[in-house]
């Protein structure tokens, strides 16, 4: 496989509120080649979800203005299913329940469609019991309904499932660490990092806290404010962020 | 229950023998008809004179007569006036006897076809301890009022599938009235995909104890498809039970699904078991099921009794997220309706028929790629 680049330019993203059209994304540039592991930090309604959601096409965010594109092709003018088979992966900070679909079942629609054929039976049950086992979820899982009554880290563990068996280019993972134990985070950090040692993945972790990057280290860090990138560096931003909050970048761009 | 509604045991009372001419012709104001669409009946809902009798068809099995002869209303009670002028009205009955102490094993398939308006009456007689199942299934653009009587002697097994799945303009209404007698064991299953508008009563009657009674339904209903399923399960006799379990998947605009379950308890019904589920899977916006559960208790000595009635919205947010795993559009549909349906598909005994049901049911939901066929254990079709 060649190494994939996702390359954001200039992005712009409205969306319609009670109050008429609110403009979230402002401008923003960020490149992100396999191998990489970037980090977005920011407060809470800074922006950051909105860009998870923007590259993966959720319908209620406008682009006004800007591209993305992966590897030199438009994901813009592409549907939601198109970009994820284009390598595209989103790891929800709330995923959604889905009456009457299995887990099985649901795993191995996806599983056919980003590989574009169904995968071999006896193969598939043995990759699929071993990427549970991983993540250490039991294999009673496997029969249940699509998060439906799934606990915060079941469900976080079930989105990293989905992550290693889909083997994307571009993986983004949306505040992963919320409502995650000690001993989640772990595992669920785990699986994150095997997929980032097979250099094949450029892995954006959204987060507004340093917790989830000192389990998954990111070469770079980049501060989010107000719909745009304020500030870009590496750990050593993580770590201040830790010690001082978001108060000196903010004092910084004014 | 709405406050407007008439307890059905007085109302069922009411409406047997008494002759059509003096039965009031629906407004659309009673409580039984408030949710059907009467112009859509074609004129089912006040016949005053005969039209043609049905010819059903009847597959031949051994032990097993049909024969014609007169409609015997004596143990009807028909649910409302269209029953009333199928019963009135059928110039003759078809009449079918299933031998006591025998097992059918093929289903006995009961059919029609037909373009024009009519009216029929079926009457099934399966004898004691004999095991049977039969499939009614009446096809064609026509309009049909059907009334079936369901005996199902002491000990007698019966699966009895009524499948509504004719021409987009079909016009079907009826009434499916089940007998039980002591320890008999009746399944109803209902399949509703096809018409223009359906509209089926499905009425049970426990004559002695111990009887079981077990009504499933399925149905996918369509922009601007009308259909309608009204149970009464009327528990006269101690020691008896019923489970009725309907689901349904809707889509399109003017879509309208309505199921309305009665169950009554009597005094008499000590010892009874009784639930009932109606769930609904609204695909997409502009579709509407309406799902009236009504328990209604007269004994303080019932084993279980209960209902569940839920109507749920496949949304946008789950769509996004089968989509943002790269399943295409009309596989996370198929993918979600299968799921909906499947523990009730699974429950029909017939193959050919859950084979049919769910074909039918992905056929509506878009073409689709042969890719995603998996079979029960997770395999490849191929």
């Amino acid at each position: 496989m060649s190494m994939s680049t996702l390359e954001i330019r200039e992005l712009e993203v409205r969306v319609q509120t009670e109050n008429g059209p609110k403009d979230i994304l402002k401008g923003v540039n960020l490149t992100i080649r396999a191998g990489e592991t970037h980090a977005i930090m920011g407060h809470n309604g800074s922006g950051k979800s909105t860009l998870a959601y923007t590259i993966s096409g959720h319908p209620k965010y406008h682009v006004v203005g800007g591209s993305i594109t992966l590897d030199g092709v438009d994901l813009l003018s592409m549907s939601v299913d198109e970009r994820a088979r284009a390598g595209l992966f989103l790891a929800m900070q709330h995923p959604i329940d889905i009456p009457g679909v299995s887990v099985s079942n649901f795993l191995r629609t996806s599983v056919t469609a980003i590989r574009g054929e169904a995968p071999k039976l006896r193969n598939w049950v043995k990759e699929m019991k071993g990427a549970m086992e991983a993540l250490q979820i039991d294999s009673a899982f496997a029969d249940r309904n699509v998060n439906e009554g799934f606990s915060g880290g079941e469900r976080k563990r079930h989105e990293i499932l989905q992550l290693e068996l889909l083997n994307p280019r571009i993986a983004v993972l949306d505040e992963t660490d919320s409502g995650l134990d000690v001993d989640a985070l772990r595992v669920v950090a785990d699986g994150v990092n095997r997929v980032r040692a097979t250099g094949r993945t450029g892995v954006l972790l959204i987060t507004h806290t340093s917790r989830l990057l000192k389990h998954i280290p990111a070469e770079f860090v980049h501060v989010f404010s107000d719909g745009r990138i304020i500030h870009e560096g590496g750990m050593e931003v993580a770590s201040l962020i830790d010690e001082q909050g978001y108060e000196p970048f903010l004092g910084a761009r004014s | 229950m709405g406050i407007t509604d008439i307890p059905r045991k007085d109302h069922a009372v009411n409406l047997a023998g008494i002759a059509l001419a003096d039965l009031a012709v629906p407004t659309g104001r009673e409580e039984e008809w408030r949710f059907t669409p009467l112009k859509r009946l074609r004129g089912l809902h006040e016949l005053t004179s005969a039209p043609a009798t049905t010819i059903f068809q009847v597959s031949a099995a051994p032990g097993v007569t049909v024969s014609t002869g007169a409609v015997d209303a004596t143990h009807y009670a028909p649910a409302d006036r269209i029953a009333a002028a199928a019963l009135q009205l059928s110039a003759g009955a078809t009449i079918i006897e299933v031998a006591p102490e025998l097992v059918v094993s093929d289903p006995i398939v009961i059919s029609a076809n037909s373009d024009q308006l009519s009216v029929g009456h079926l009457r099934i007689r399966v004898g004691q301890h004999s095991r049977c199942t039969l499939i009614l299934d009446i096809t064609g653009s026509g309009t049909q009022a059907t009334t079936v009587e369901l005996l199902a002697e002491d000990g007698a097994q019966v699966t009895f599938a009524h499948i509504a799945d004719g021409d987009r303009d079909q016009v079907l209404s009826g009434q499916d009235h089940i007998r039980l007698g002591r320890d008999a064991t009746v399944q109803h299953v209902a399949v509703t995909l096809g018409g223009d508008l359906v509209r089926l009563v499905t009425t049970c009657a426990y004559e002695q104890q111990g009887g079981d009674f077990e009504a499933l339904g399925v149905f996918f209903t369509d922009s601007g498809q009308h259909h309608e399923h009204r149970l009464f399960v009327d528990h006269a006799t101690p020691h008896c039970s019923s489970n009725v379990a309907y689901k349904g998947a809707l889509q399109g605009d003017g879509a309208h699904a309505v199921w309305i379950g009665d169950v009554l308890i009597r005094a008499a019904a000590e010892g009874t078991r009784t639930y009932e589920m109606n769930r609904n899977l609204v695909l997409t916006t502009g579709a509407r099921a309406d799902s009236v559960p009504n328990l209604e208790i007269e004994t303080g000595n019932v084993i279980s009794a209960g209902h569940a009635s839920a109507t749920g919205r496949f949304d946008e947010e789950q769509m996004f997220y089968l989509l943002s795993r790269g399943i295409p559009e009309v596989e996370a549909k198929r993918l979600v309706v299968r799921g909906f349906i499947n523990d009730l598909v699974q429950r029909i005994p017939i193959a050919e028929l859950r084979e049919r049901l769910l074909r039918r049911v992905e056929t509506r939901l878009g073409s689709h790629d042969p890719r995603y066929d998996f079979d029960d254990e997770g395999n490849s079709a191929e």
